[in-house]
């Protein structure tokens, strides 16, 4: 159903969908305000991009989206996050953050693969779904590590090539061999992608990035970016990075956030060029964060 | 600028040091306390005692006679009320652990409810014996009993293994716990398969420890009515007329490694000091391989937790 190459699916994809509206949203962690009115809309399929200082919001904002602040005490959300087609706000108080990250999937800030085997980190979202099938399972977590250019990482590696099978067999047959071993065993870099296989193999409407390469080195940051890039058009993608090049490379929309404001918002391109607002200015040239 | 002066540096650097070296010589002095007190009661017990231990001292009843004394009874009610500890101790500490680091909301409630729980470890455990004494054996009339023994060290044993259950649960990393999460996971789902399988080690480490523990407390079974003296075994589990027979055993009279030993001790003859050597050699051996067991675990299980 999807195919590898980039880019594919965004030139058949309807131009701008929106996906979800946030609308007069306040964040609160306790009595301390971190959102500020926030108001936005994101664009389905696209890979928007939120920027700003350490301490602006932006991280504080992406996890909004599956409701992550649920899990600790005292955080309180006003406003809407509307999700398109369905119209449902993600905050309303009948709908449940289970309901809510069954829809969104997210990518942490440091690889954080379960302690199990390659194959069961990709499964386990289907598991939580009830999924229990063997062949389902297998069918999906080939179809996730193969979007998640896992799988051909699989055939670098494989050290003792059996002759006598075709190329896609001695991969096949690698990946087999590899699914069961520990997910610790993967490089940082393959982790990672590993984490977004994760994400994946349930098929989320929108996937967080939290800074997604910030652990990593620059070959690995490399070859997330290069995924990301494939994903485009496939999944809408909300991504926070404190590298404004990285935001520039990879996102369509990019939003810059100060001080739990959101500043300016609008096209990569026009933010990097011309931004509207100085403080916008201020910081992509260098002049503080 | 001056130059910097290197001789200067030198001695001041030499003379700090000085205190570095003084604090591993007074450590290693403290060590030594404890490790050498511990191996010579071991040496001392084990010379008096070993000669004494052969397969007929762990075959025999009690005797008037030391040279046919032995432990049967004592071992074998040893084994069965740490079977009813551990099996009323070990479900309820882990349960009680998980719901206060992952259920409970977090306010003055639980609060207090933590600060008890850490006081219980240190609650003295004749204490524990008087609370079983009242409420066990009469108020619930469960008799002077294996059940009562075993419920009353599980009593004791129950903080240990809450505040172990907690410290492992702390020490998973939150990241991996939002992980499981954000896939849509609920409560009892992160738990079930992600919170306990990677907290097993550090359970498994506070459990044993627990029953170390309790497989040498005296005070609170004699509180309850252990007898000093018994020259029959309890029915086997499972054996009696089911289904209620088989629990026979639960309520039969017993006695325990200590106590045996307890009541050797008080005898006046020296053939008697040395079985009470011989049994308690037998009951450190116990404890050491309970707590050998507990590294092992942990080690085997930790080996595959890399985070």
């Amino acid at each position: 159903m999807v195919t590898n190459m980039p880019n594919a699916a965004l030139q058949t994809a309807p131009t701008s969908t929106i996906k979800a509206d946030i609308r007069n949203f306040n964040f609160f962690y306790g009595d301390f305000q971190a959102l500020k009115n926030v108001n936005m809309s994101i664009e389905e399929g696209r890979v928007t991009a939120l920027i700003g200082p350490s301490g602006c919001g932006k991280s504080t904002f992406l996890r909004c989206f599956n409701r992550m602040h649920d899990l600790y005490p005292g955080n309180r959300y006003e406003g809407e996050i509307v999700f398109h087609p369905d119209n449902t706000n993600l905050l309303a108080a009948d709908v449940d953050p289970i309901e809510v990250r069954m829809r969104v999937g997210m990518v942490f800030q440091k690889p954080n693969p379960f302690p199990k085997s390659i194959f069961e980190n990709v499964a386990y979202g289907l598991r939580v779904r009830g999924e229990s099938k063997r062949s389902v399972l297998e069918e999906k977590v080939e179809q996730a590590l193969n979007n998640a250019a896992l799988w051909n990482e699989a055939k670098d590696r494989l050290h003792e090539p059996a002759y006598n099978l075709s190329g896609g067999q001695q991969q096949r047959l690698w990946a087999k061999d590899r699914l069961h071993e520990p997910a610790y065993n993967l490089s940082g870099g393959q982790q990672q992608r590993l984490c977004i296989a994760r994400c994946l193999a349930t098929d989320p409407e929108m996937i967080l990035f939290d800074e997604p390469t910030s652990a990593l080195d620059p070959i690995a940051t490399a070859s997330i970016e290069e995924l990301i890039d494939t994903l485009r058009g496939k999944v809408t993608i909300l991504i926070v990075t404190h590298s404004m090049q990285q935001a520039a490379r990879v996102s369509d929309f990019t939003a810059y956030m100060y001080l739990g404001e959101m500043i300016e918002y609008g096209k990569t391109d026009d933010i990097f060029v011309k931004p509207r607002d100085k403080r916008t200015e201020d910081y992509i040239t260098g002049k503080f964060g | 600028m001056a130059l910097p002066d290197t001789a200067a540096i030198r001695t001041m650097v030499q003379k700090h040091k000085r205190y570095d070296h003084m604090f591993a010589i007074l450590g290693l002095l403290c060590l030594m306390v404890g490790l050498l007190t511990l191996l010579a009661l071991l040496v001392d017990m084990g010379m008096r005692g070993i000669p004494r231990i052969d397969w007929g001292f762990f075959t025999e009843f009690p005797s008037r006679r030391a040279a046919n004394a032995g432990i049967l009874s004592a071992w074998v009610g040893s084994a069965l009320v740490m079977l009813v500890t551990a099996a009323a101790a070990i479900p309820v500490g882990i349960a009680a652990g998980v719901y206060l680091e992952e259920y409970a909301r977090k306010n003055w409630f639980t609060d207090i409810i933590e600060i008890n729980i850490s006081n219980l470890a240190g609650v003295p455990s004749i204490v524990y014996g008087l609370l079983a004494l009242g409420l066990f054996v009469y108020q619930f009339n469960l008799g002077q009993s294996i059940l009562s023994a075993g419920l009353t060290l599980a009593l004791l044993i129950l903080p240990v293994i809450i505040v172990a259950t907690r410290e492992a649960i702390r020490s998973i990393p939150g990241q991996i716990r939002e992980g499981a999460y954000a896939l849509g996971a609920t409560k009892w789902q992160a738990v079930h398969d992600h919170i306990l399988p990677y907290s097993t080690s550090g359970i498994l480490t506070g459990v044993i420890i627990g029953m170390a523990r309790a497989i040498g407390e005296t005070a609170p079974i004699i509180t309850i009515g252990a007898l000093t003296f018994i020259a029959f075994l309890p029915p086997v589990p499972g054996t009696g007329e089911p289904p209620a027979g088989m629990f026979d055993w639960l309520f039969s009279p017993f006695t325990v490694m200590p106590i045996q030993m307890f009541n050797w001790t008080s005898r006046p003859e020296e053939a008697f000091q040395v079985n009470a050597a011989a049994a308690g050699f037998v009951l450190v051996f116990m404890t050491l391989a309970m707590n050998g067991l507990a590294i092992w675990i942990r080690y085997r299980l930790r080996k595959n937790l890399k985070w």
